[in-house]
């Protein structure tokens, strides 16, 4: 079970959170200016990426905030944590 | 009542003064407080213990620990029973019950042995060759075989009688294992002030150090455990665990610790106290020091009764008191054998010794100074013996190993105790993320890089010498505890050890020669618990399982209860041999938790029974039990399902209750709906987001039923909004819903618009609702407010208005889920009953009737108004619904975009229709399939599902909504609903049964 540094809380058991997918994916301003193709690459395509990945956790049993996270797919290592609205920091540009 | 006869006159850890009874197979024996089941039964001579699982081979005990393949046993009987336990671990207490398993009739005449003689038939792979035809063939075959070849029982009474704790906890160092080296750690971490746990699975601390003679300090070690643990004690922030096995290593440093803190009494003789705990520790560093497991040694018929693992014979003698033999003898591919060898000498045993290695080593001298006999270069051909091993034949090996160089000679022995070599416990290193090395010196696996906080120290991490076991441990435990903040455990004083010869490599001799001096091969066994044969492996290969993750589920190497931790390494190397790679390029299995088999009953705890999931009650939950109303569950909540006067069935009472609402006057409890407040300047921008339909624009007092989709398009949950004020709504739910809704709104507002200024809070508790449903609602209300004009001119449908019902503070709004004319009165919680009983009390004389969710989905269907997750299932859009009037044309909603989707646009999407049966009696089953016709070749097109269907006292029909493939293009359409045994006809019709323009509910 990860231990999550929650940006508002701090470090809480996984078991408190839960887990939103890959981050930083933007809502189209104009969804009706978009193909379906394009669309479809919103609404369903996601990197899957190894390596340091930022993701989207909402600490649902604490504060009920969301915040980002960029952890290591492989290790599990939690590389950064991060509020909303917040540059990702650099160790979340690893492996990209 | 038995003599012992094979129990030694002193030594050992057991108490002479203590004697315990116990039964085993029926059998009333003796044994002694401080005993394990396993050395009791050795301490009366029983060895055969267990039948094979494959072929009903007899088997003994081969180990004195964790690792037992053999020695599996059912603990005691009927609510307690508990299958599968090694007999090696399960210390023995007064009055203890244990039988054998898998042997019928019994344990010396086994039919199953039948098994044996038909081996050829049960090849590796058995299964997937000759079970997969006919292609049914396997649910017949399954029963038969797991019958015959099956495990223990669980138990079939319930509940459990016991009761189970779990701890959460965090520390500094954990330090798994209080053997030599995890003590040495322990107290080096300890000594530095950090929070230490010491976890160890054995009945007490000491490890290796209980089972042999070694010295510290020039006296027995046993006594410098007891100085180290008064150390321990004395430390303010070190906490012991005894029998307490670490089963899982987890992310993040989240070790799963199970402690059986009254298994080893008698069974309810401690009711103050747990049965078992189960300990979730969040370390910041572990140090694991959990000792190796000897191998085996693979040779024909090395799995009789009386074969056992050298350092388990040694454990036996030194630590139980148990002379395990008359006639030992010892085979060694390393130099551990030895020891046991001196120890069975000097217990009087007569010992032979065969060493598979072509010189003796150095350590021999202490053997030869007892006169055992050592043969150098040679290897055990094959056994003899039934229930007990009597014989073996032993023969000088050629320089490969592979062949035989000379004639064999046949040894008496009633005990071959074998080591192949160690293998470190690497379990909980590899289960943490650690890499493996092999050590070609020792032939074994041992940590190499590590991903979490973690150090191995001692056996565990291949250091097998005493001396050094101790000092690893010592700068594993001091090394943790400064990678913690503290320091000064450097300085803790050890042991002196005495210096051994230096050690001989041990000689990976993964399989003695298969064929005997001119004899027939016989079977060699790898892996104990599942009768894998070192011919098993080899026709693997051949058939090409050459990874070893095809070969162990192949083969089933390794995937018994004992999860291969005497097997796997053997089946490596005999893999390795036959592929012509070395061990470390053909790799070993995945470790997975548990370590060992955990119970159910540790996992869950006190989170059984009532305390499985918390009830949620409304506050007039006491009227309804009162009433004598059924409840359902919905979700958490109990809700009133219907209230059945004396007499009355299910059908009676809910007829009667769906005529009162349409022809008198009915009482709903509708607490349990969601309600979300959505407040800010932004609050009608949210909801016109979320909303298909426009929120912006409703008036204060008004309310608007509104649908949410996922951003995919499907109905994600429906339900009422009011606005109360410019910059205030209250957005109903779905029952079940309300947290996800919640949720769902939480999710866009922080992450995608967090630039408007808007706040979610749940008030789902804070307010109690009574909705009253039926012609005569308006006039029933009217008795009770003064202050809320009733008149549908001035409180139209839809409306919501504030003011007093039955002297209570109260919103009522017009809104309807029954198709009648309706009012949902609001008060807050703590006023929830007074308001009910006022409107009990009052709705008297006008016939009024409480009805519970079962009417509220008949009276729901027969207006053909949804449910949530039940008429939809996340594959639904609000235009398979028929709900495209809905759906805003000039705004952007969650879920919009979707909808023009090639796929969501599609005619013969699955669409919401009614249907009338033939036979206006039958209810159709929900979840019952629609097809075109009866009959017919399978596959048969399935168009669709029945998502509700109810009996309607109103209609005096049967009433359906289904989703059709098409189905809006059907109506009139004649279809069939398929049931297992008959199919019955039925028409599509819109879904709306009873008056469509709803002239009921605005009137």
């Amino acid at each position: 079970m990860l231990l999550i540094e929650c940006p508002w809380c701090g470090p809480r058991d996984e078991q408190e959170f839960g887990y939103g997918g890959e981050a930083h994916i933007v809502r189209p301003a104009d969804p009706h200016a978009l193909d379906d193709a394009a669309w479809g690459e919103y609404l369903f395509m996601r990197t899957n990426r190894k390596g340091a990945h930022r993701e989207r956790w909402v600490h649902s049993e604490g504060c009920r905030r969301w915040f980002n996270v960029v952890r290591d797919t492989v290790s599990h290592e939690i590389l950064a944590v991060y509020r909303v609205g917040e540059a990702p920091p650099a160790a979340g540009r690893r492996g990209e | 009542m038995s003599e012992q006869p094979f129990r030694l006159f002193a030594g050992g850890r057991v108490d002479r003064e203590r004697p315990l009874d116990f039964v085993w197979a029926g059998r009333r024996l003796q044994g002694y407080a401080g005993d394990t089941l396993a050395s009791a039964l050795l301490a009366n001579g029983i060895h055969l213990v267990g039948r094979s699982f494959k072929y009903h081979r007899p088997r003994g005990i081969l180990s004195a620990g964790a690792e037992e393949p053999n020695a599996l046993v059912q603990l005691e009987r009927g609510a307690r029973t508990q299958p599968n336990l090694r007999a090696t671990q399960v210390e023995l207490y007064a009055g203890l019950h244990a039988e054998p398993q898998n042997c019928w009739p019994s344990l010396e005449l086994d039919v199953g042995a039948i098994n044996g003689l038909v081996s050829r038939l049960l090849p590796a792979g058995f299964y997937y060759k000759t079970f997969m035809w006919p292609r049914d063939g396997w649910m017949v075959y399954e029963r038969f075989i797991r019958r015959a070849a099956g495990l223990g029982r669980a138990p079939s009474e319930g509940p459990d009688p016991d009761v189970y704790d779990k701890m959460h906890v965090h520390c500094d160092v954990l330090v798994v294992g209080a053997g030599p080296a995890g003590l040495a750690a322990a107290l080096a971490a300890g000594a530095s002030g950090a929070r230490v746990i010491l976890a160890d699975e054995q009945s007490e601390p000491g490890g290796s150090l209980l089972a042999t003679r070694e010295t510290l300090d020039g006296e027995p070690a046993a006594r410098w455990v007891e100085r180290a643990l008064a150390d321990l004690g004395a430390m303010d922030e070190v906490r012991v665990l005894p029998r307490t096995t670490v089963f899982g290593y987890h992310d993040h440093n989240y070790l799963t610790l199970a402690e059986r803190v009254t298994d080893h009494l008698p069974p309810g003789s401690a009711p103050d106290r747990p049965r078992q705990r189960l300990w979730k520790v969040r370390a910041r560093e572990v140090v694991l020091a959990t000792g190796a497991h000897e191998r085996p040694m693979v040779f024909a018929q090395n799995d009789r009764p009386g074969i056992m693992l050298a350092g388990a014979a040694r454990t036996y003698v030194n630590r139980y008191g148990v002379r395990p033999a008359d006639r030992a003898l010892v085979v060694a591919a390393d130099d551990g054998a030895y020891a046991a060898a001196v120890d069975l000498a000097d217990v009087g045993v007569e010992v032979t010794v065969v060493d598979v290695r072509a010189q003796a080593p150095a350590c021999a001298e202490q053997a030869r100074a007892r006169s055992i006999e050592v043969l150098a270069g040679h290897g055990v051909v094959r056994t003899f013996g039934g229930s007990r091993v009597r014989a073996a034949e032993v023969a000088p090996l050629d320089g490969t190993g592979a062949g035989w160089a000379g004639g064999a000679r046949t040894l008496r022995c009633d005990l071959v105790a074998m080591c192949g070599g160690w293998n470190p416990t690497v379990h909980l290193f590899s289960q943490s993320g650690g890499r493996l090395a092999w050590n070609a010196e020792r032939a074994c696996f041992v940590p190499a890089e590590a991903r979490q906080r973690v150090r191995v120290a001692g056996a565990a991490n291949g250091t097998f010498s005493l001396a050094a076991a101790l000092t690893e441990g010592r700068a594993g435990g001091d090394a943790a505890a400064r990678a913690a903040g503290f320091s000064g455990g450097a300085d803790v004083a050890l042991p002196a050890a005495e210096e051994g010869a230096e050690p001989a490599p041990t000689r990976a001799l993964w399989s003695l020669p298969t064929r005997p001096p001119g004899g027939a091969p016989a079977k060699h066994f790898v892996d104990f618990q599942n009768d894998v044969t070192a011919n098993d492996v080899a026709l693997a290969a051949r058939e090409g399982y050459r990874s070893v993750e095809h070969l162990k589920r192949y083969t089933t190497t390794g995937m018994g209860t004992d999860q291969g931790k005497t097997s796997n390494v053997n089946a490596l190397g005999i893999l390795a041999g036959l592929l012509g790679r070395e061990v470390p390029e053909v790799g070993t299995t995945t470790f997975r938790p548990p370590y060992t088999p955990v119970t159910f009953g540790v996992l869950a705890g006190r989170d059984v029974g009532a305390l499985a999931d918390p009830v949620r009650t409304t506050p007039m939950h006491r009227w309804h039990v009162a009433q004598g109303a059924r409840f359902e569950d919905v979700g958490q909540w109990k809700r009133p399902w219907y209230y059945p006067r004396p007499g009355e069935s299910m059908h009676d009472a809910v007829s009667r209750e769906c005529l009162a609402a349409r022809n008198a006057v009915a009482l709903l409890d509708a607490s349990t709906l969601g309600k979300i407040e959505v407040r800010g300047p932004d609050a009608g921008e949210l909801l016109d987001r979320i909303y298909t339909n426009g929120f912006k624009k409703l008036p204060v007092g008004r309310c608007r039923y509104g649908l949410m989709c996922r951003e995919d398009g499907m109905v994600l949950d429906d339900g009422v909004s009011a606005r109360l004020a410019d910059d205030r709504f209250l957005v109903h739910t779905t029952t079940g819903n309300a947290a996800r809704v919640l949720a769902w709104l939480e999710e866009w507002r922080q992450t995608e618009w967090p630039e408007l200024r808007v706040w979610c809070d749940s008030v789902t508790e804070q307010w109690a609702t009574a909705s009253l449903s039926g012609p005569f609602a308006r006039r029933l209300l009217g008795e009770l407010t003064r202050d809320i004009d009733l008149d549908p001119e001035a409180f139209p449908f839809m409306a919501w208005r504030a003011g007093t019902v039955a002297g209570i503070p109260a919103r009522v709004m017009r809104v309807s889920f029954t198709g009648e004319q309706s009012y949902e009165v609001s008060v807050g919680a703590g006023f929830g009953l007074a308001l009910w009983t006022a409107i009990a009390l009052a709705g008297e004389r006008y016939g009024l009737t409480p009805f519970g969710t079962e009417t509220m989905h008949v009276l729901r269907a027969e207006k053909g108004f949804i449910i949530a997750g039940q008429d939809t299932d996340g594959t639904v859009t609000p235009h398979d619904l028929g709900l495209g009037a809905m759906v805003a044309r000039h705004k952007d909603f969650i879920g919009k975009r979707s909808l023009a989707r090639a796929d969501t646009l599609r005619a013969d999407r699955k669409q919401l229709v009614g249907l009338r049966t033939d036979d206006p009696r039958e209810v159709l089953p929900e979840g019952g399939q629609i097809v075109a016709r009866a009959g017919g070749r399978p596959p048969v097109p399935m168009l669709g599902h029945v998502t509700s269907s109810y009996w309607s006292a109103n209609l005096g029909h049967s009433i359906a909504l289904a989703l059709v493939k098409g189905g809006h293009a059907r109506l009139g359409e004649s279809l069939v609903v398929q049931l297992p045994q008959r199919s019955v006809p039925v028409t599509v019709v819109a879904p709306t049964f009873l008056d469509p323009d709803g002239e009921r509910m605005r009137g």
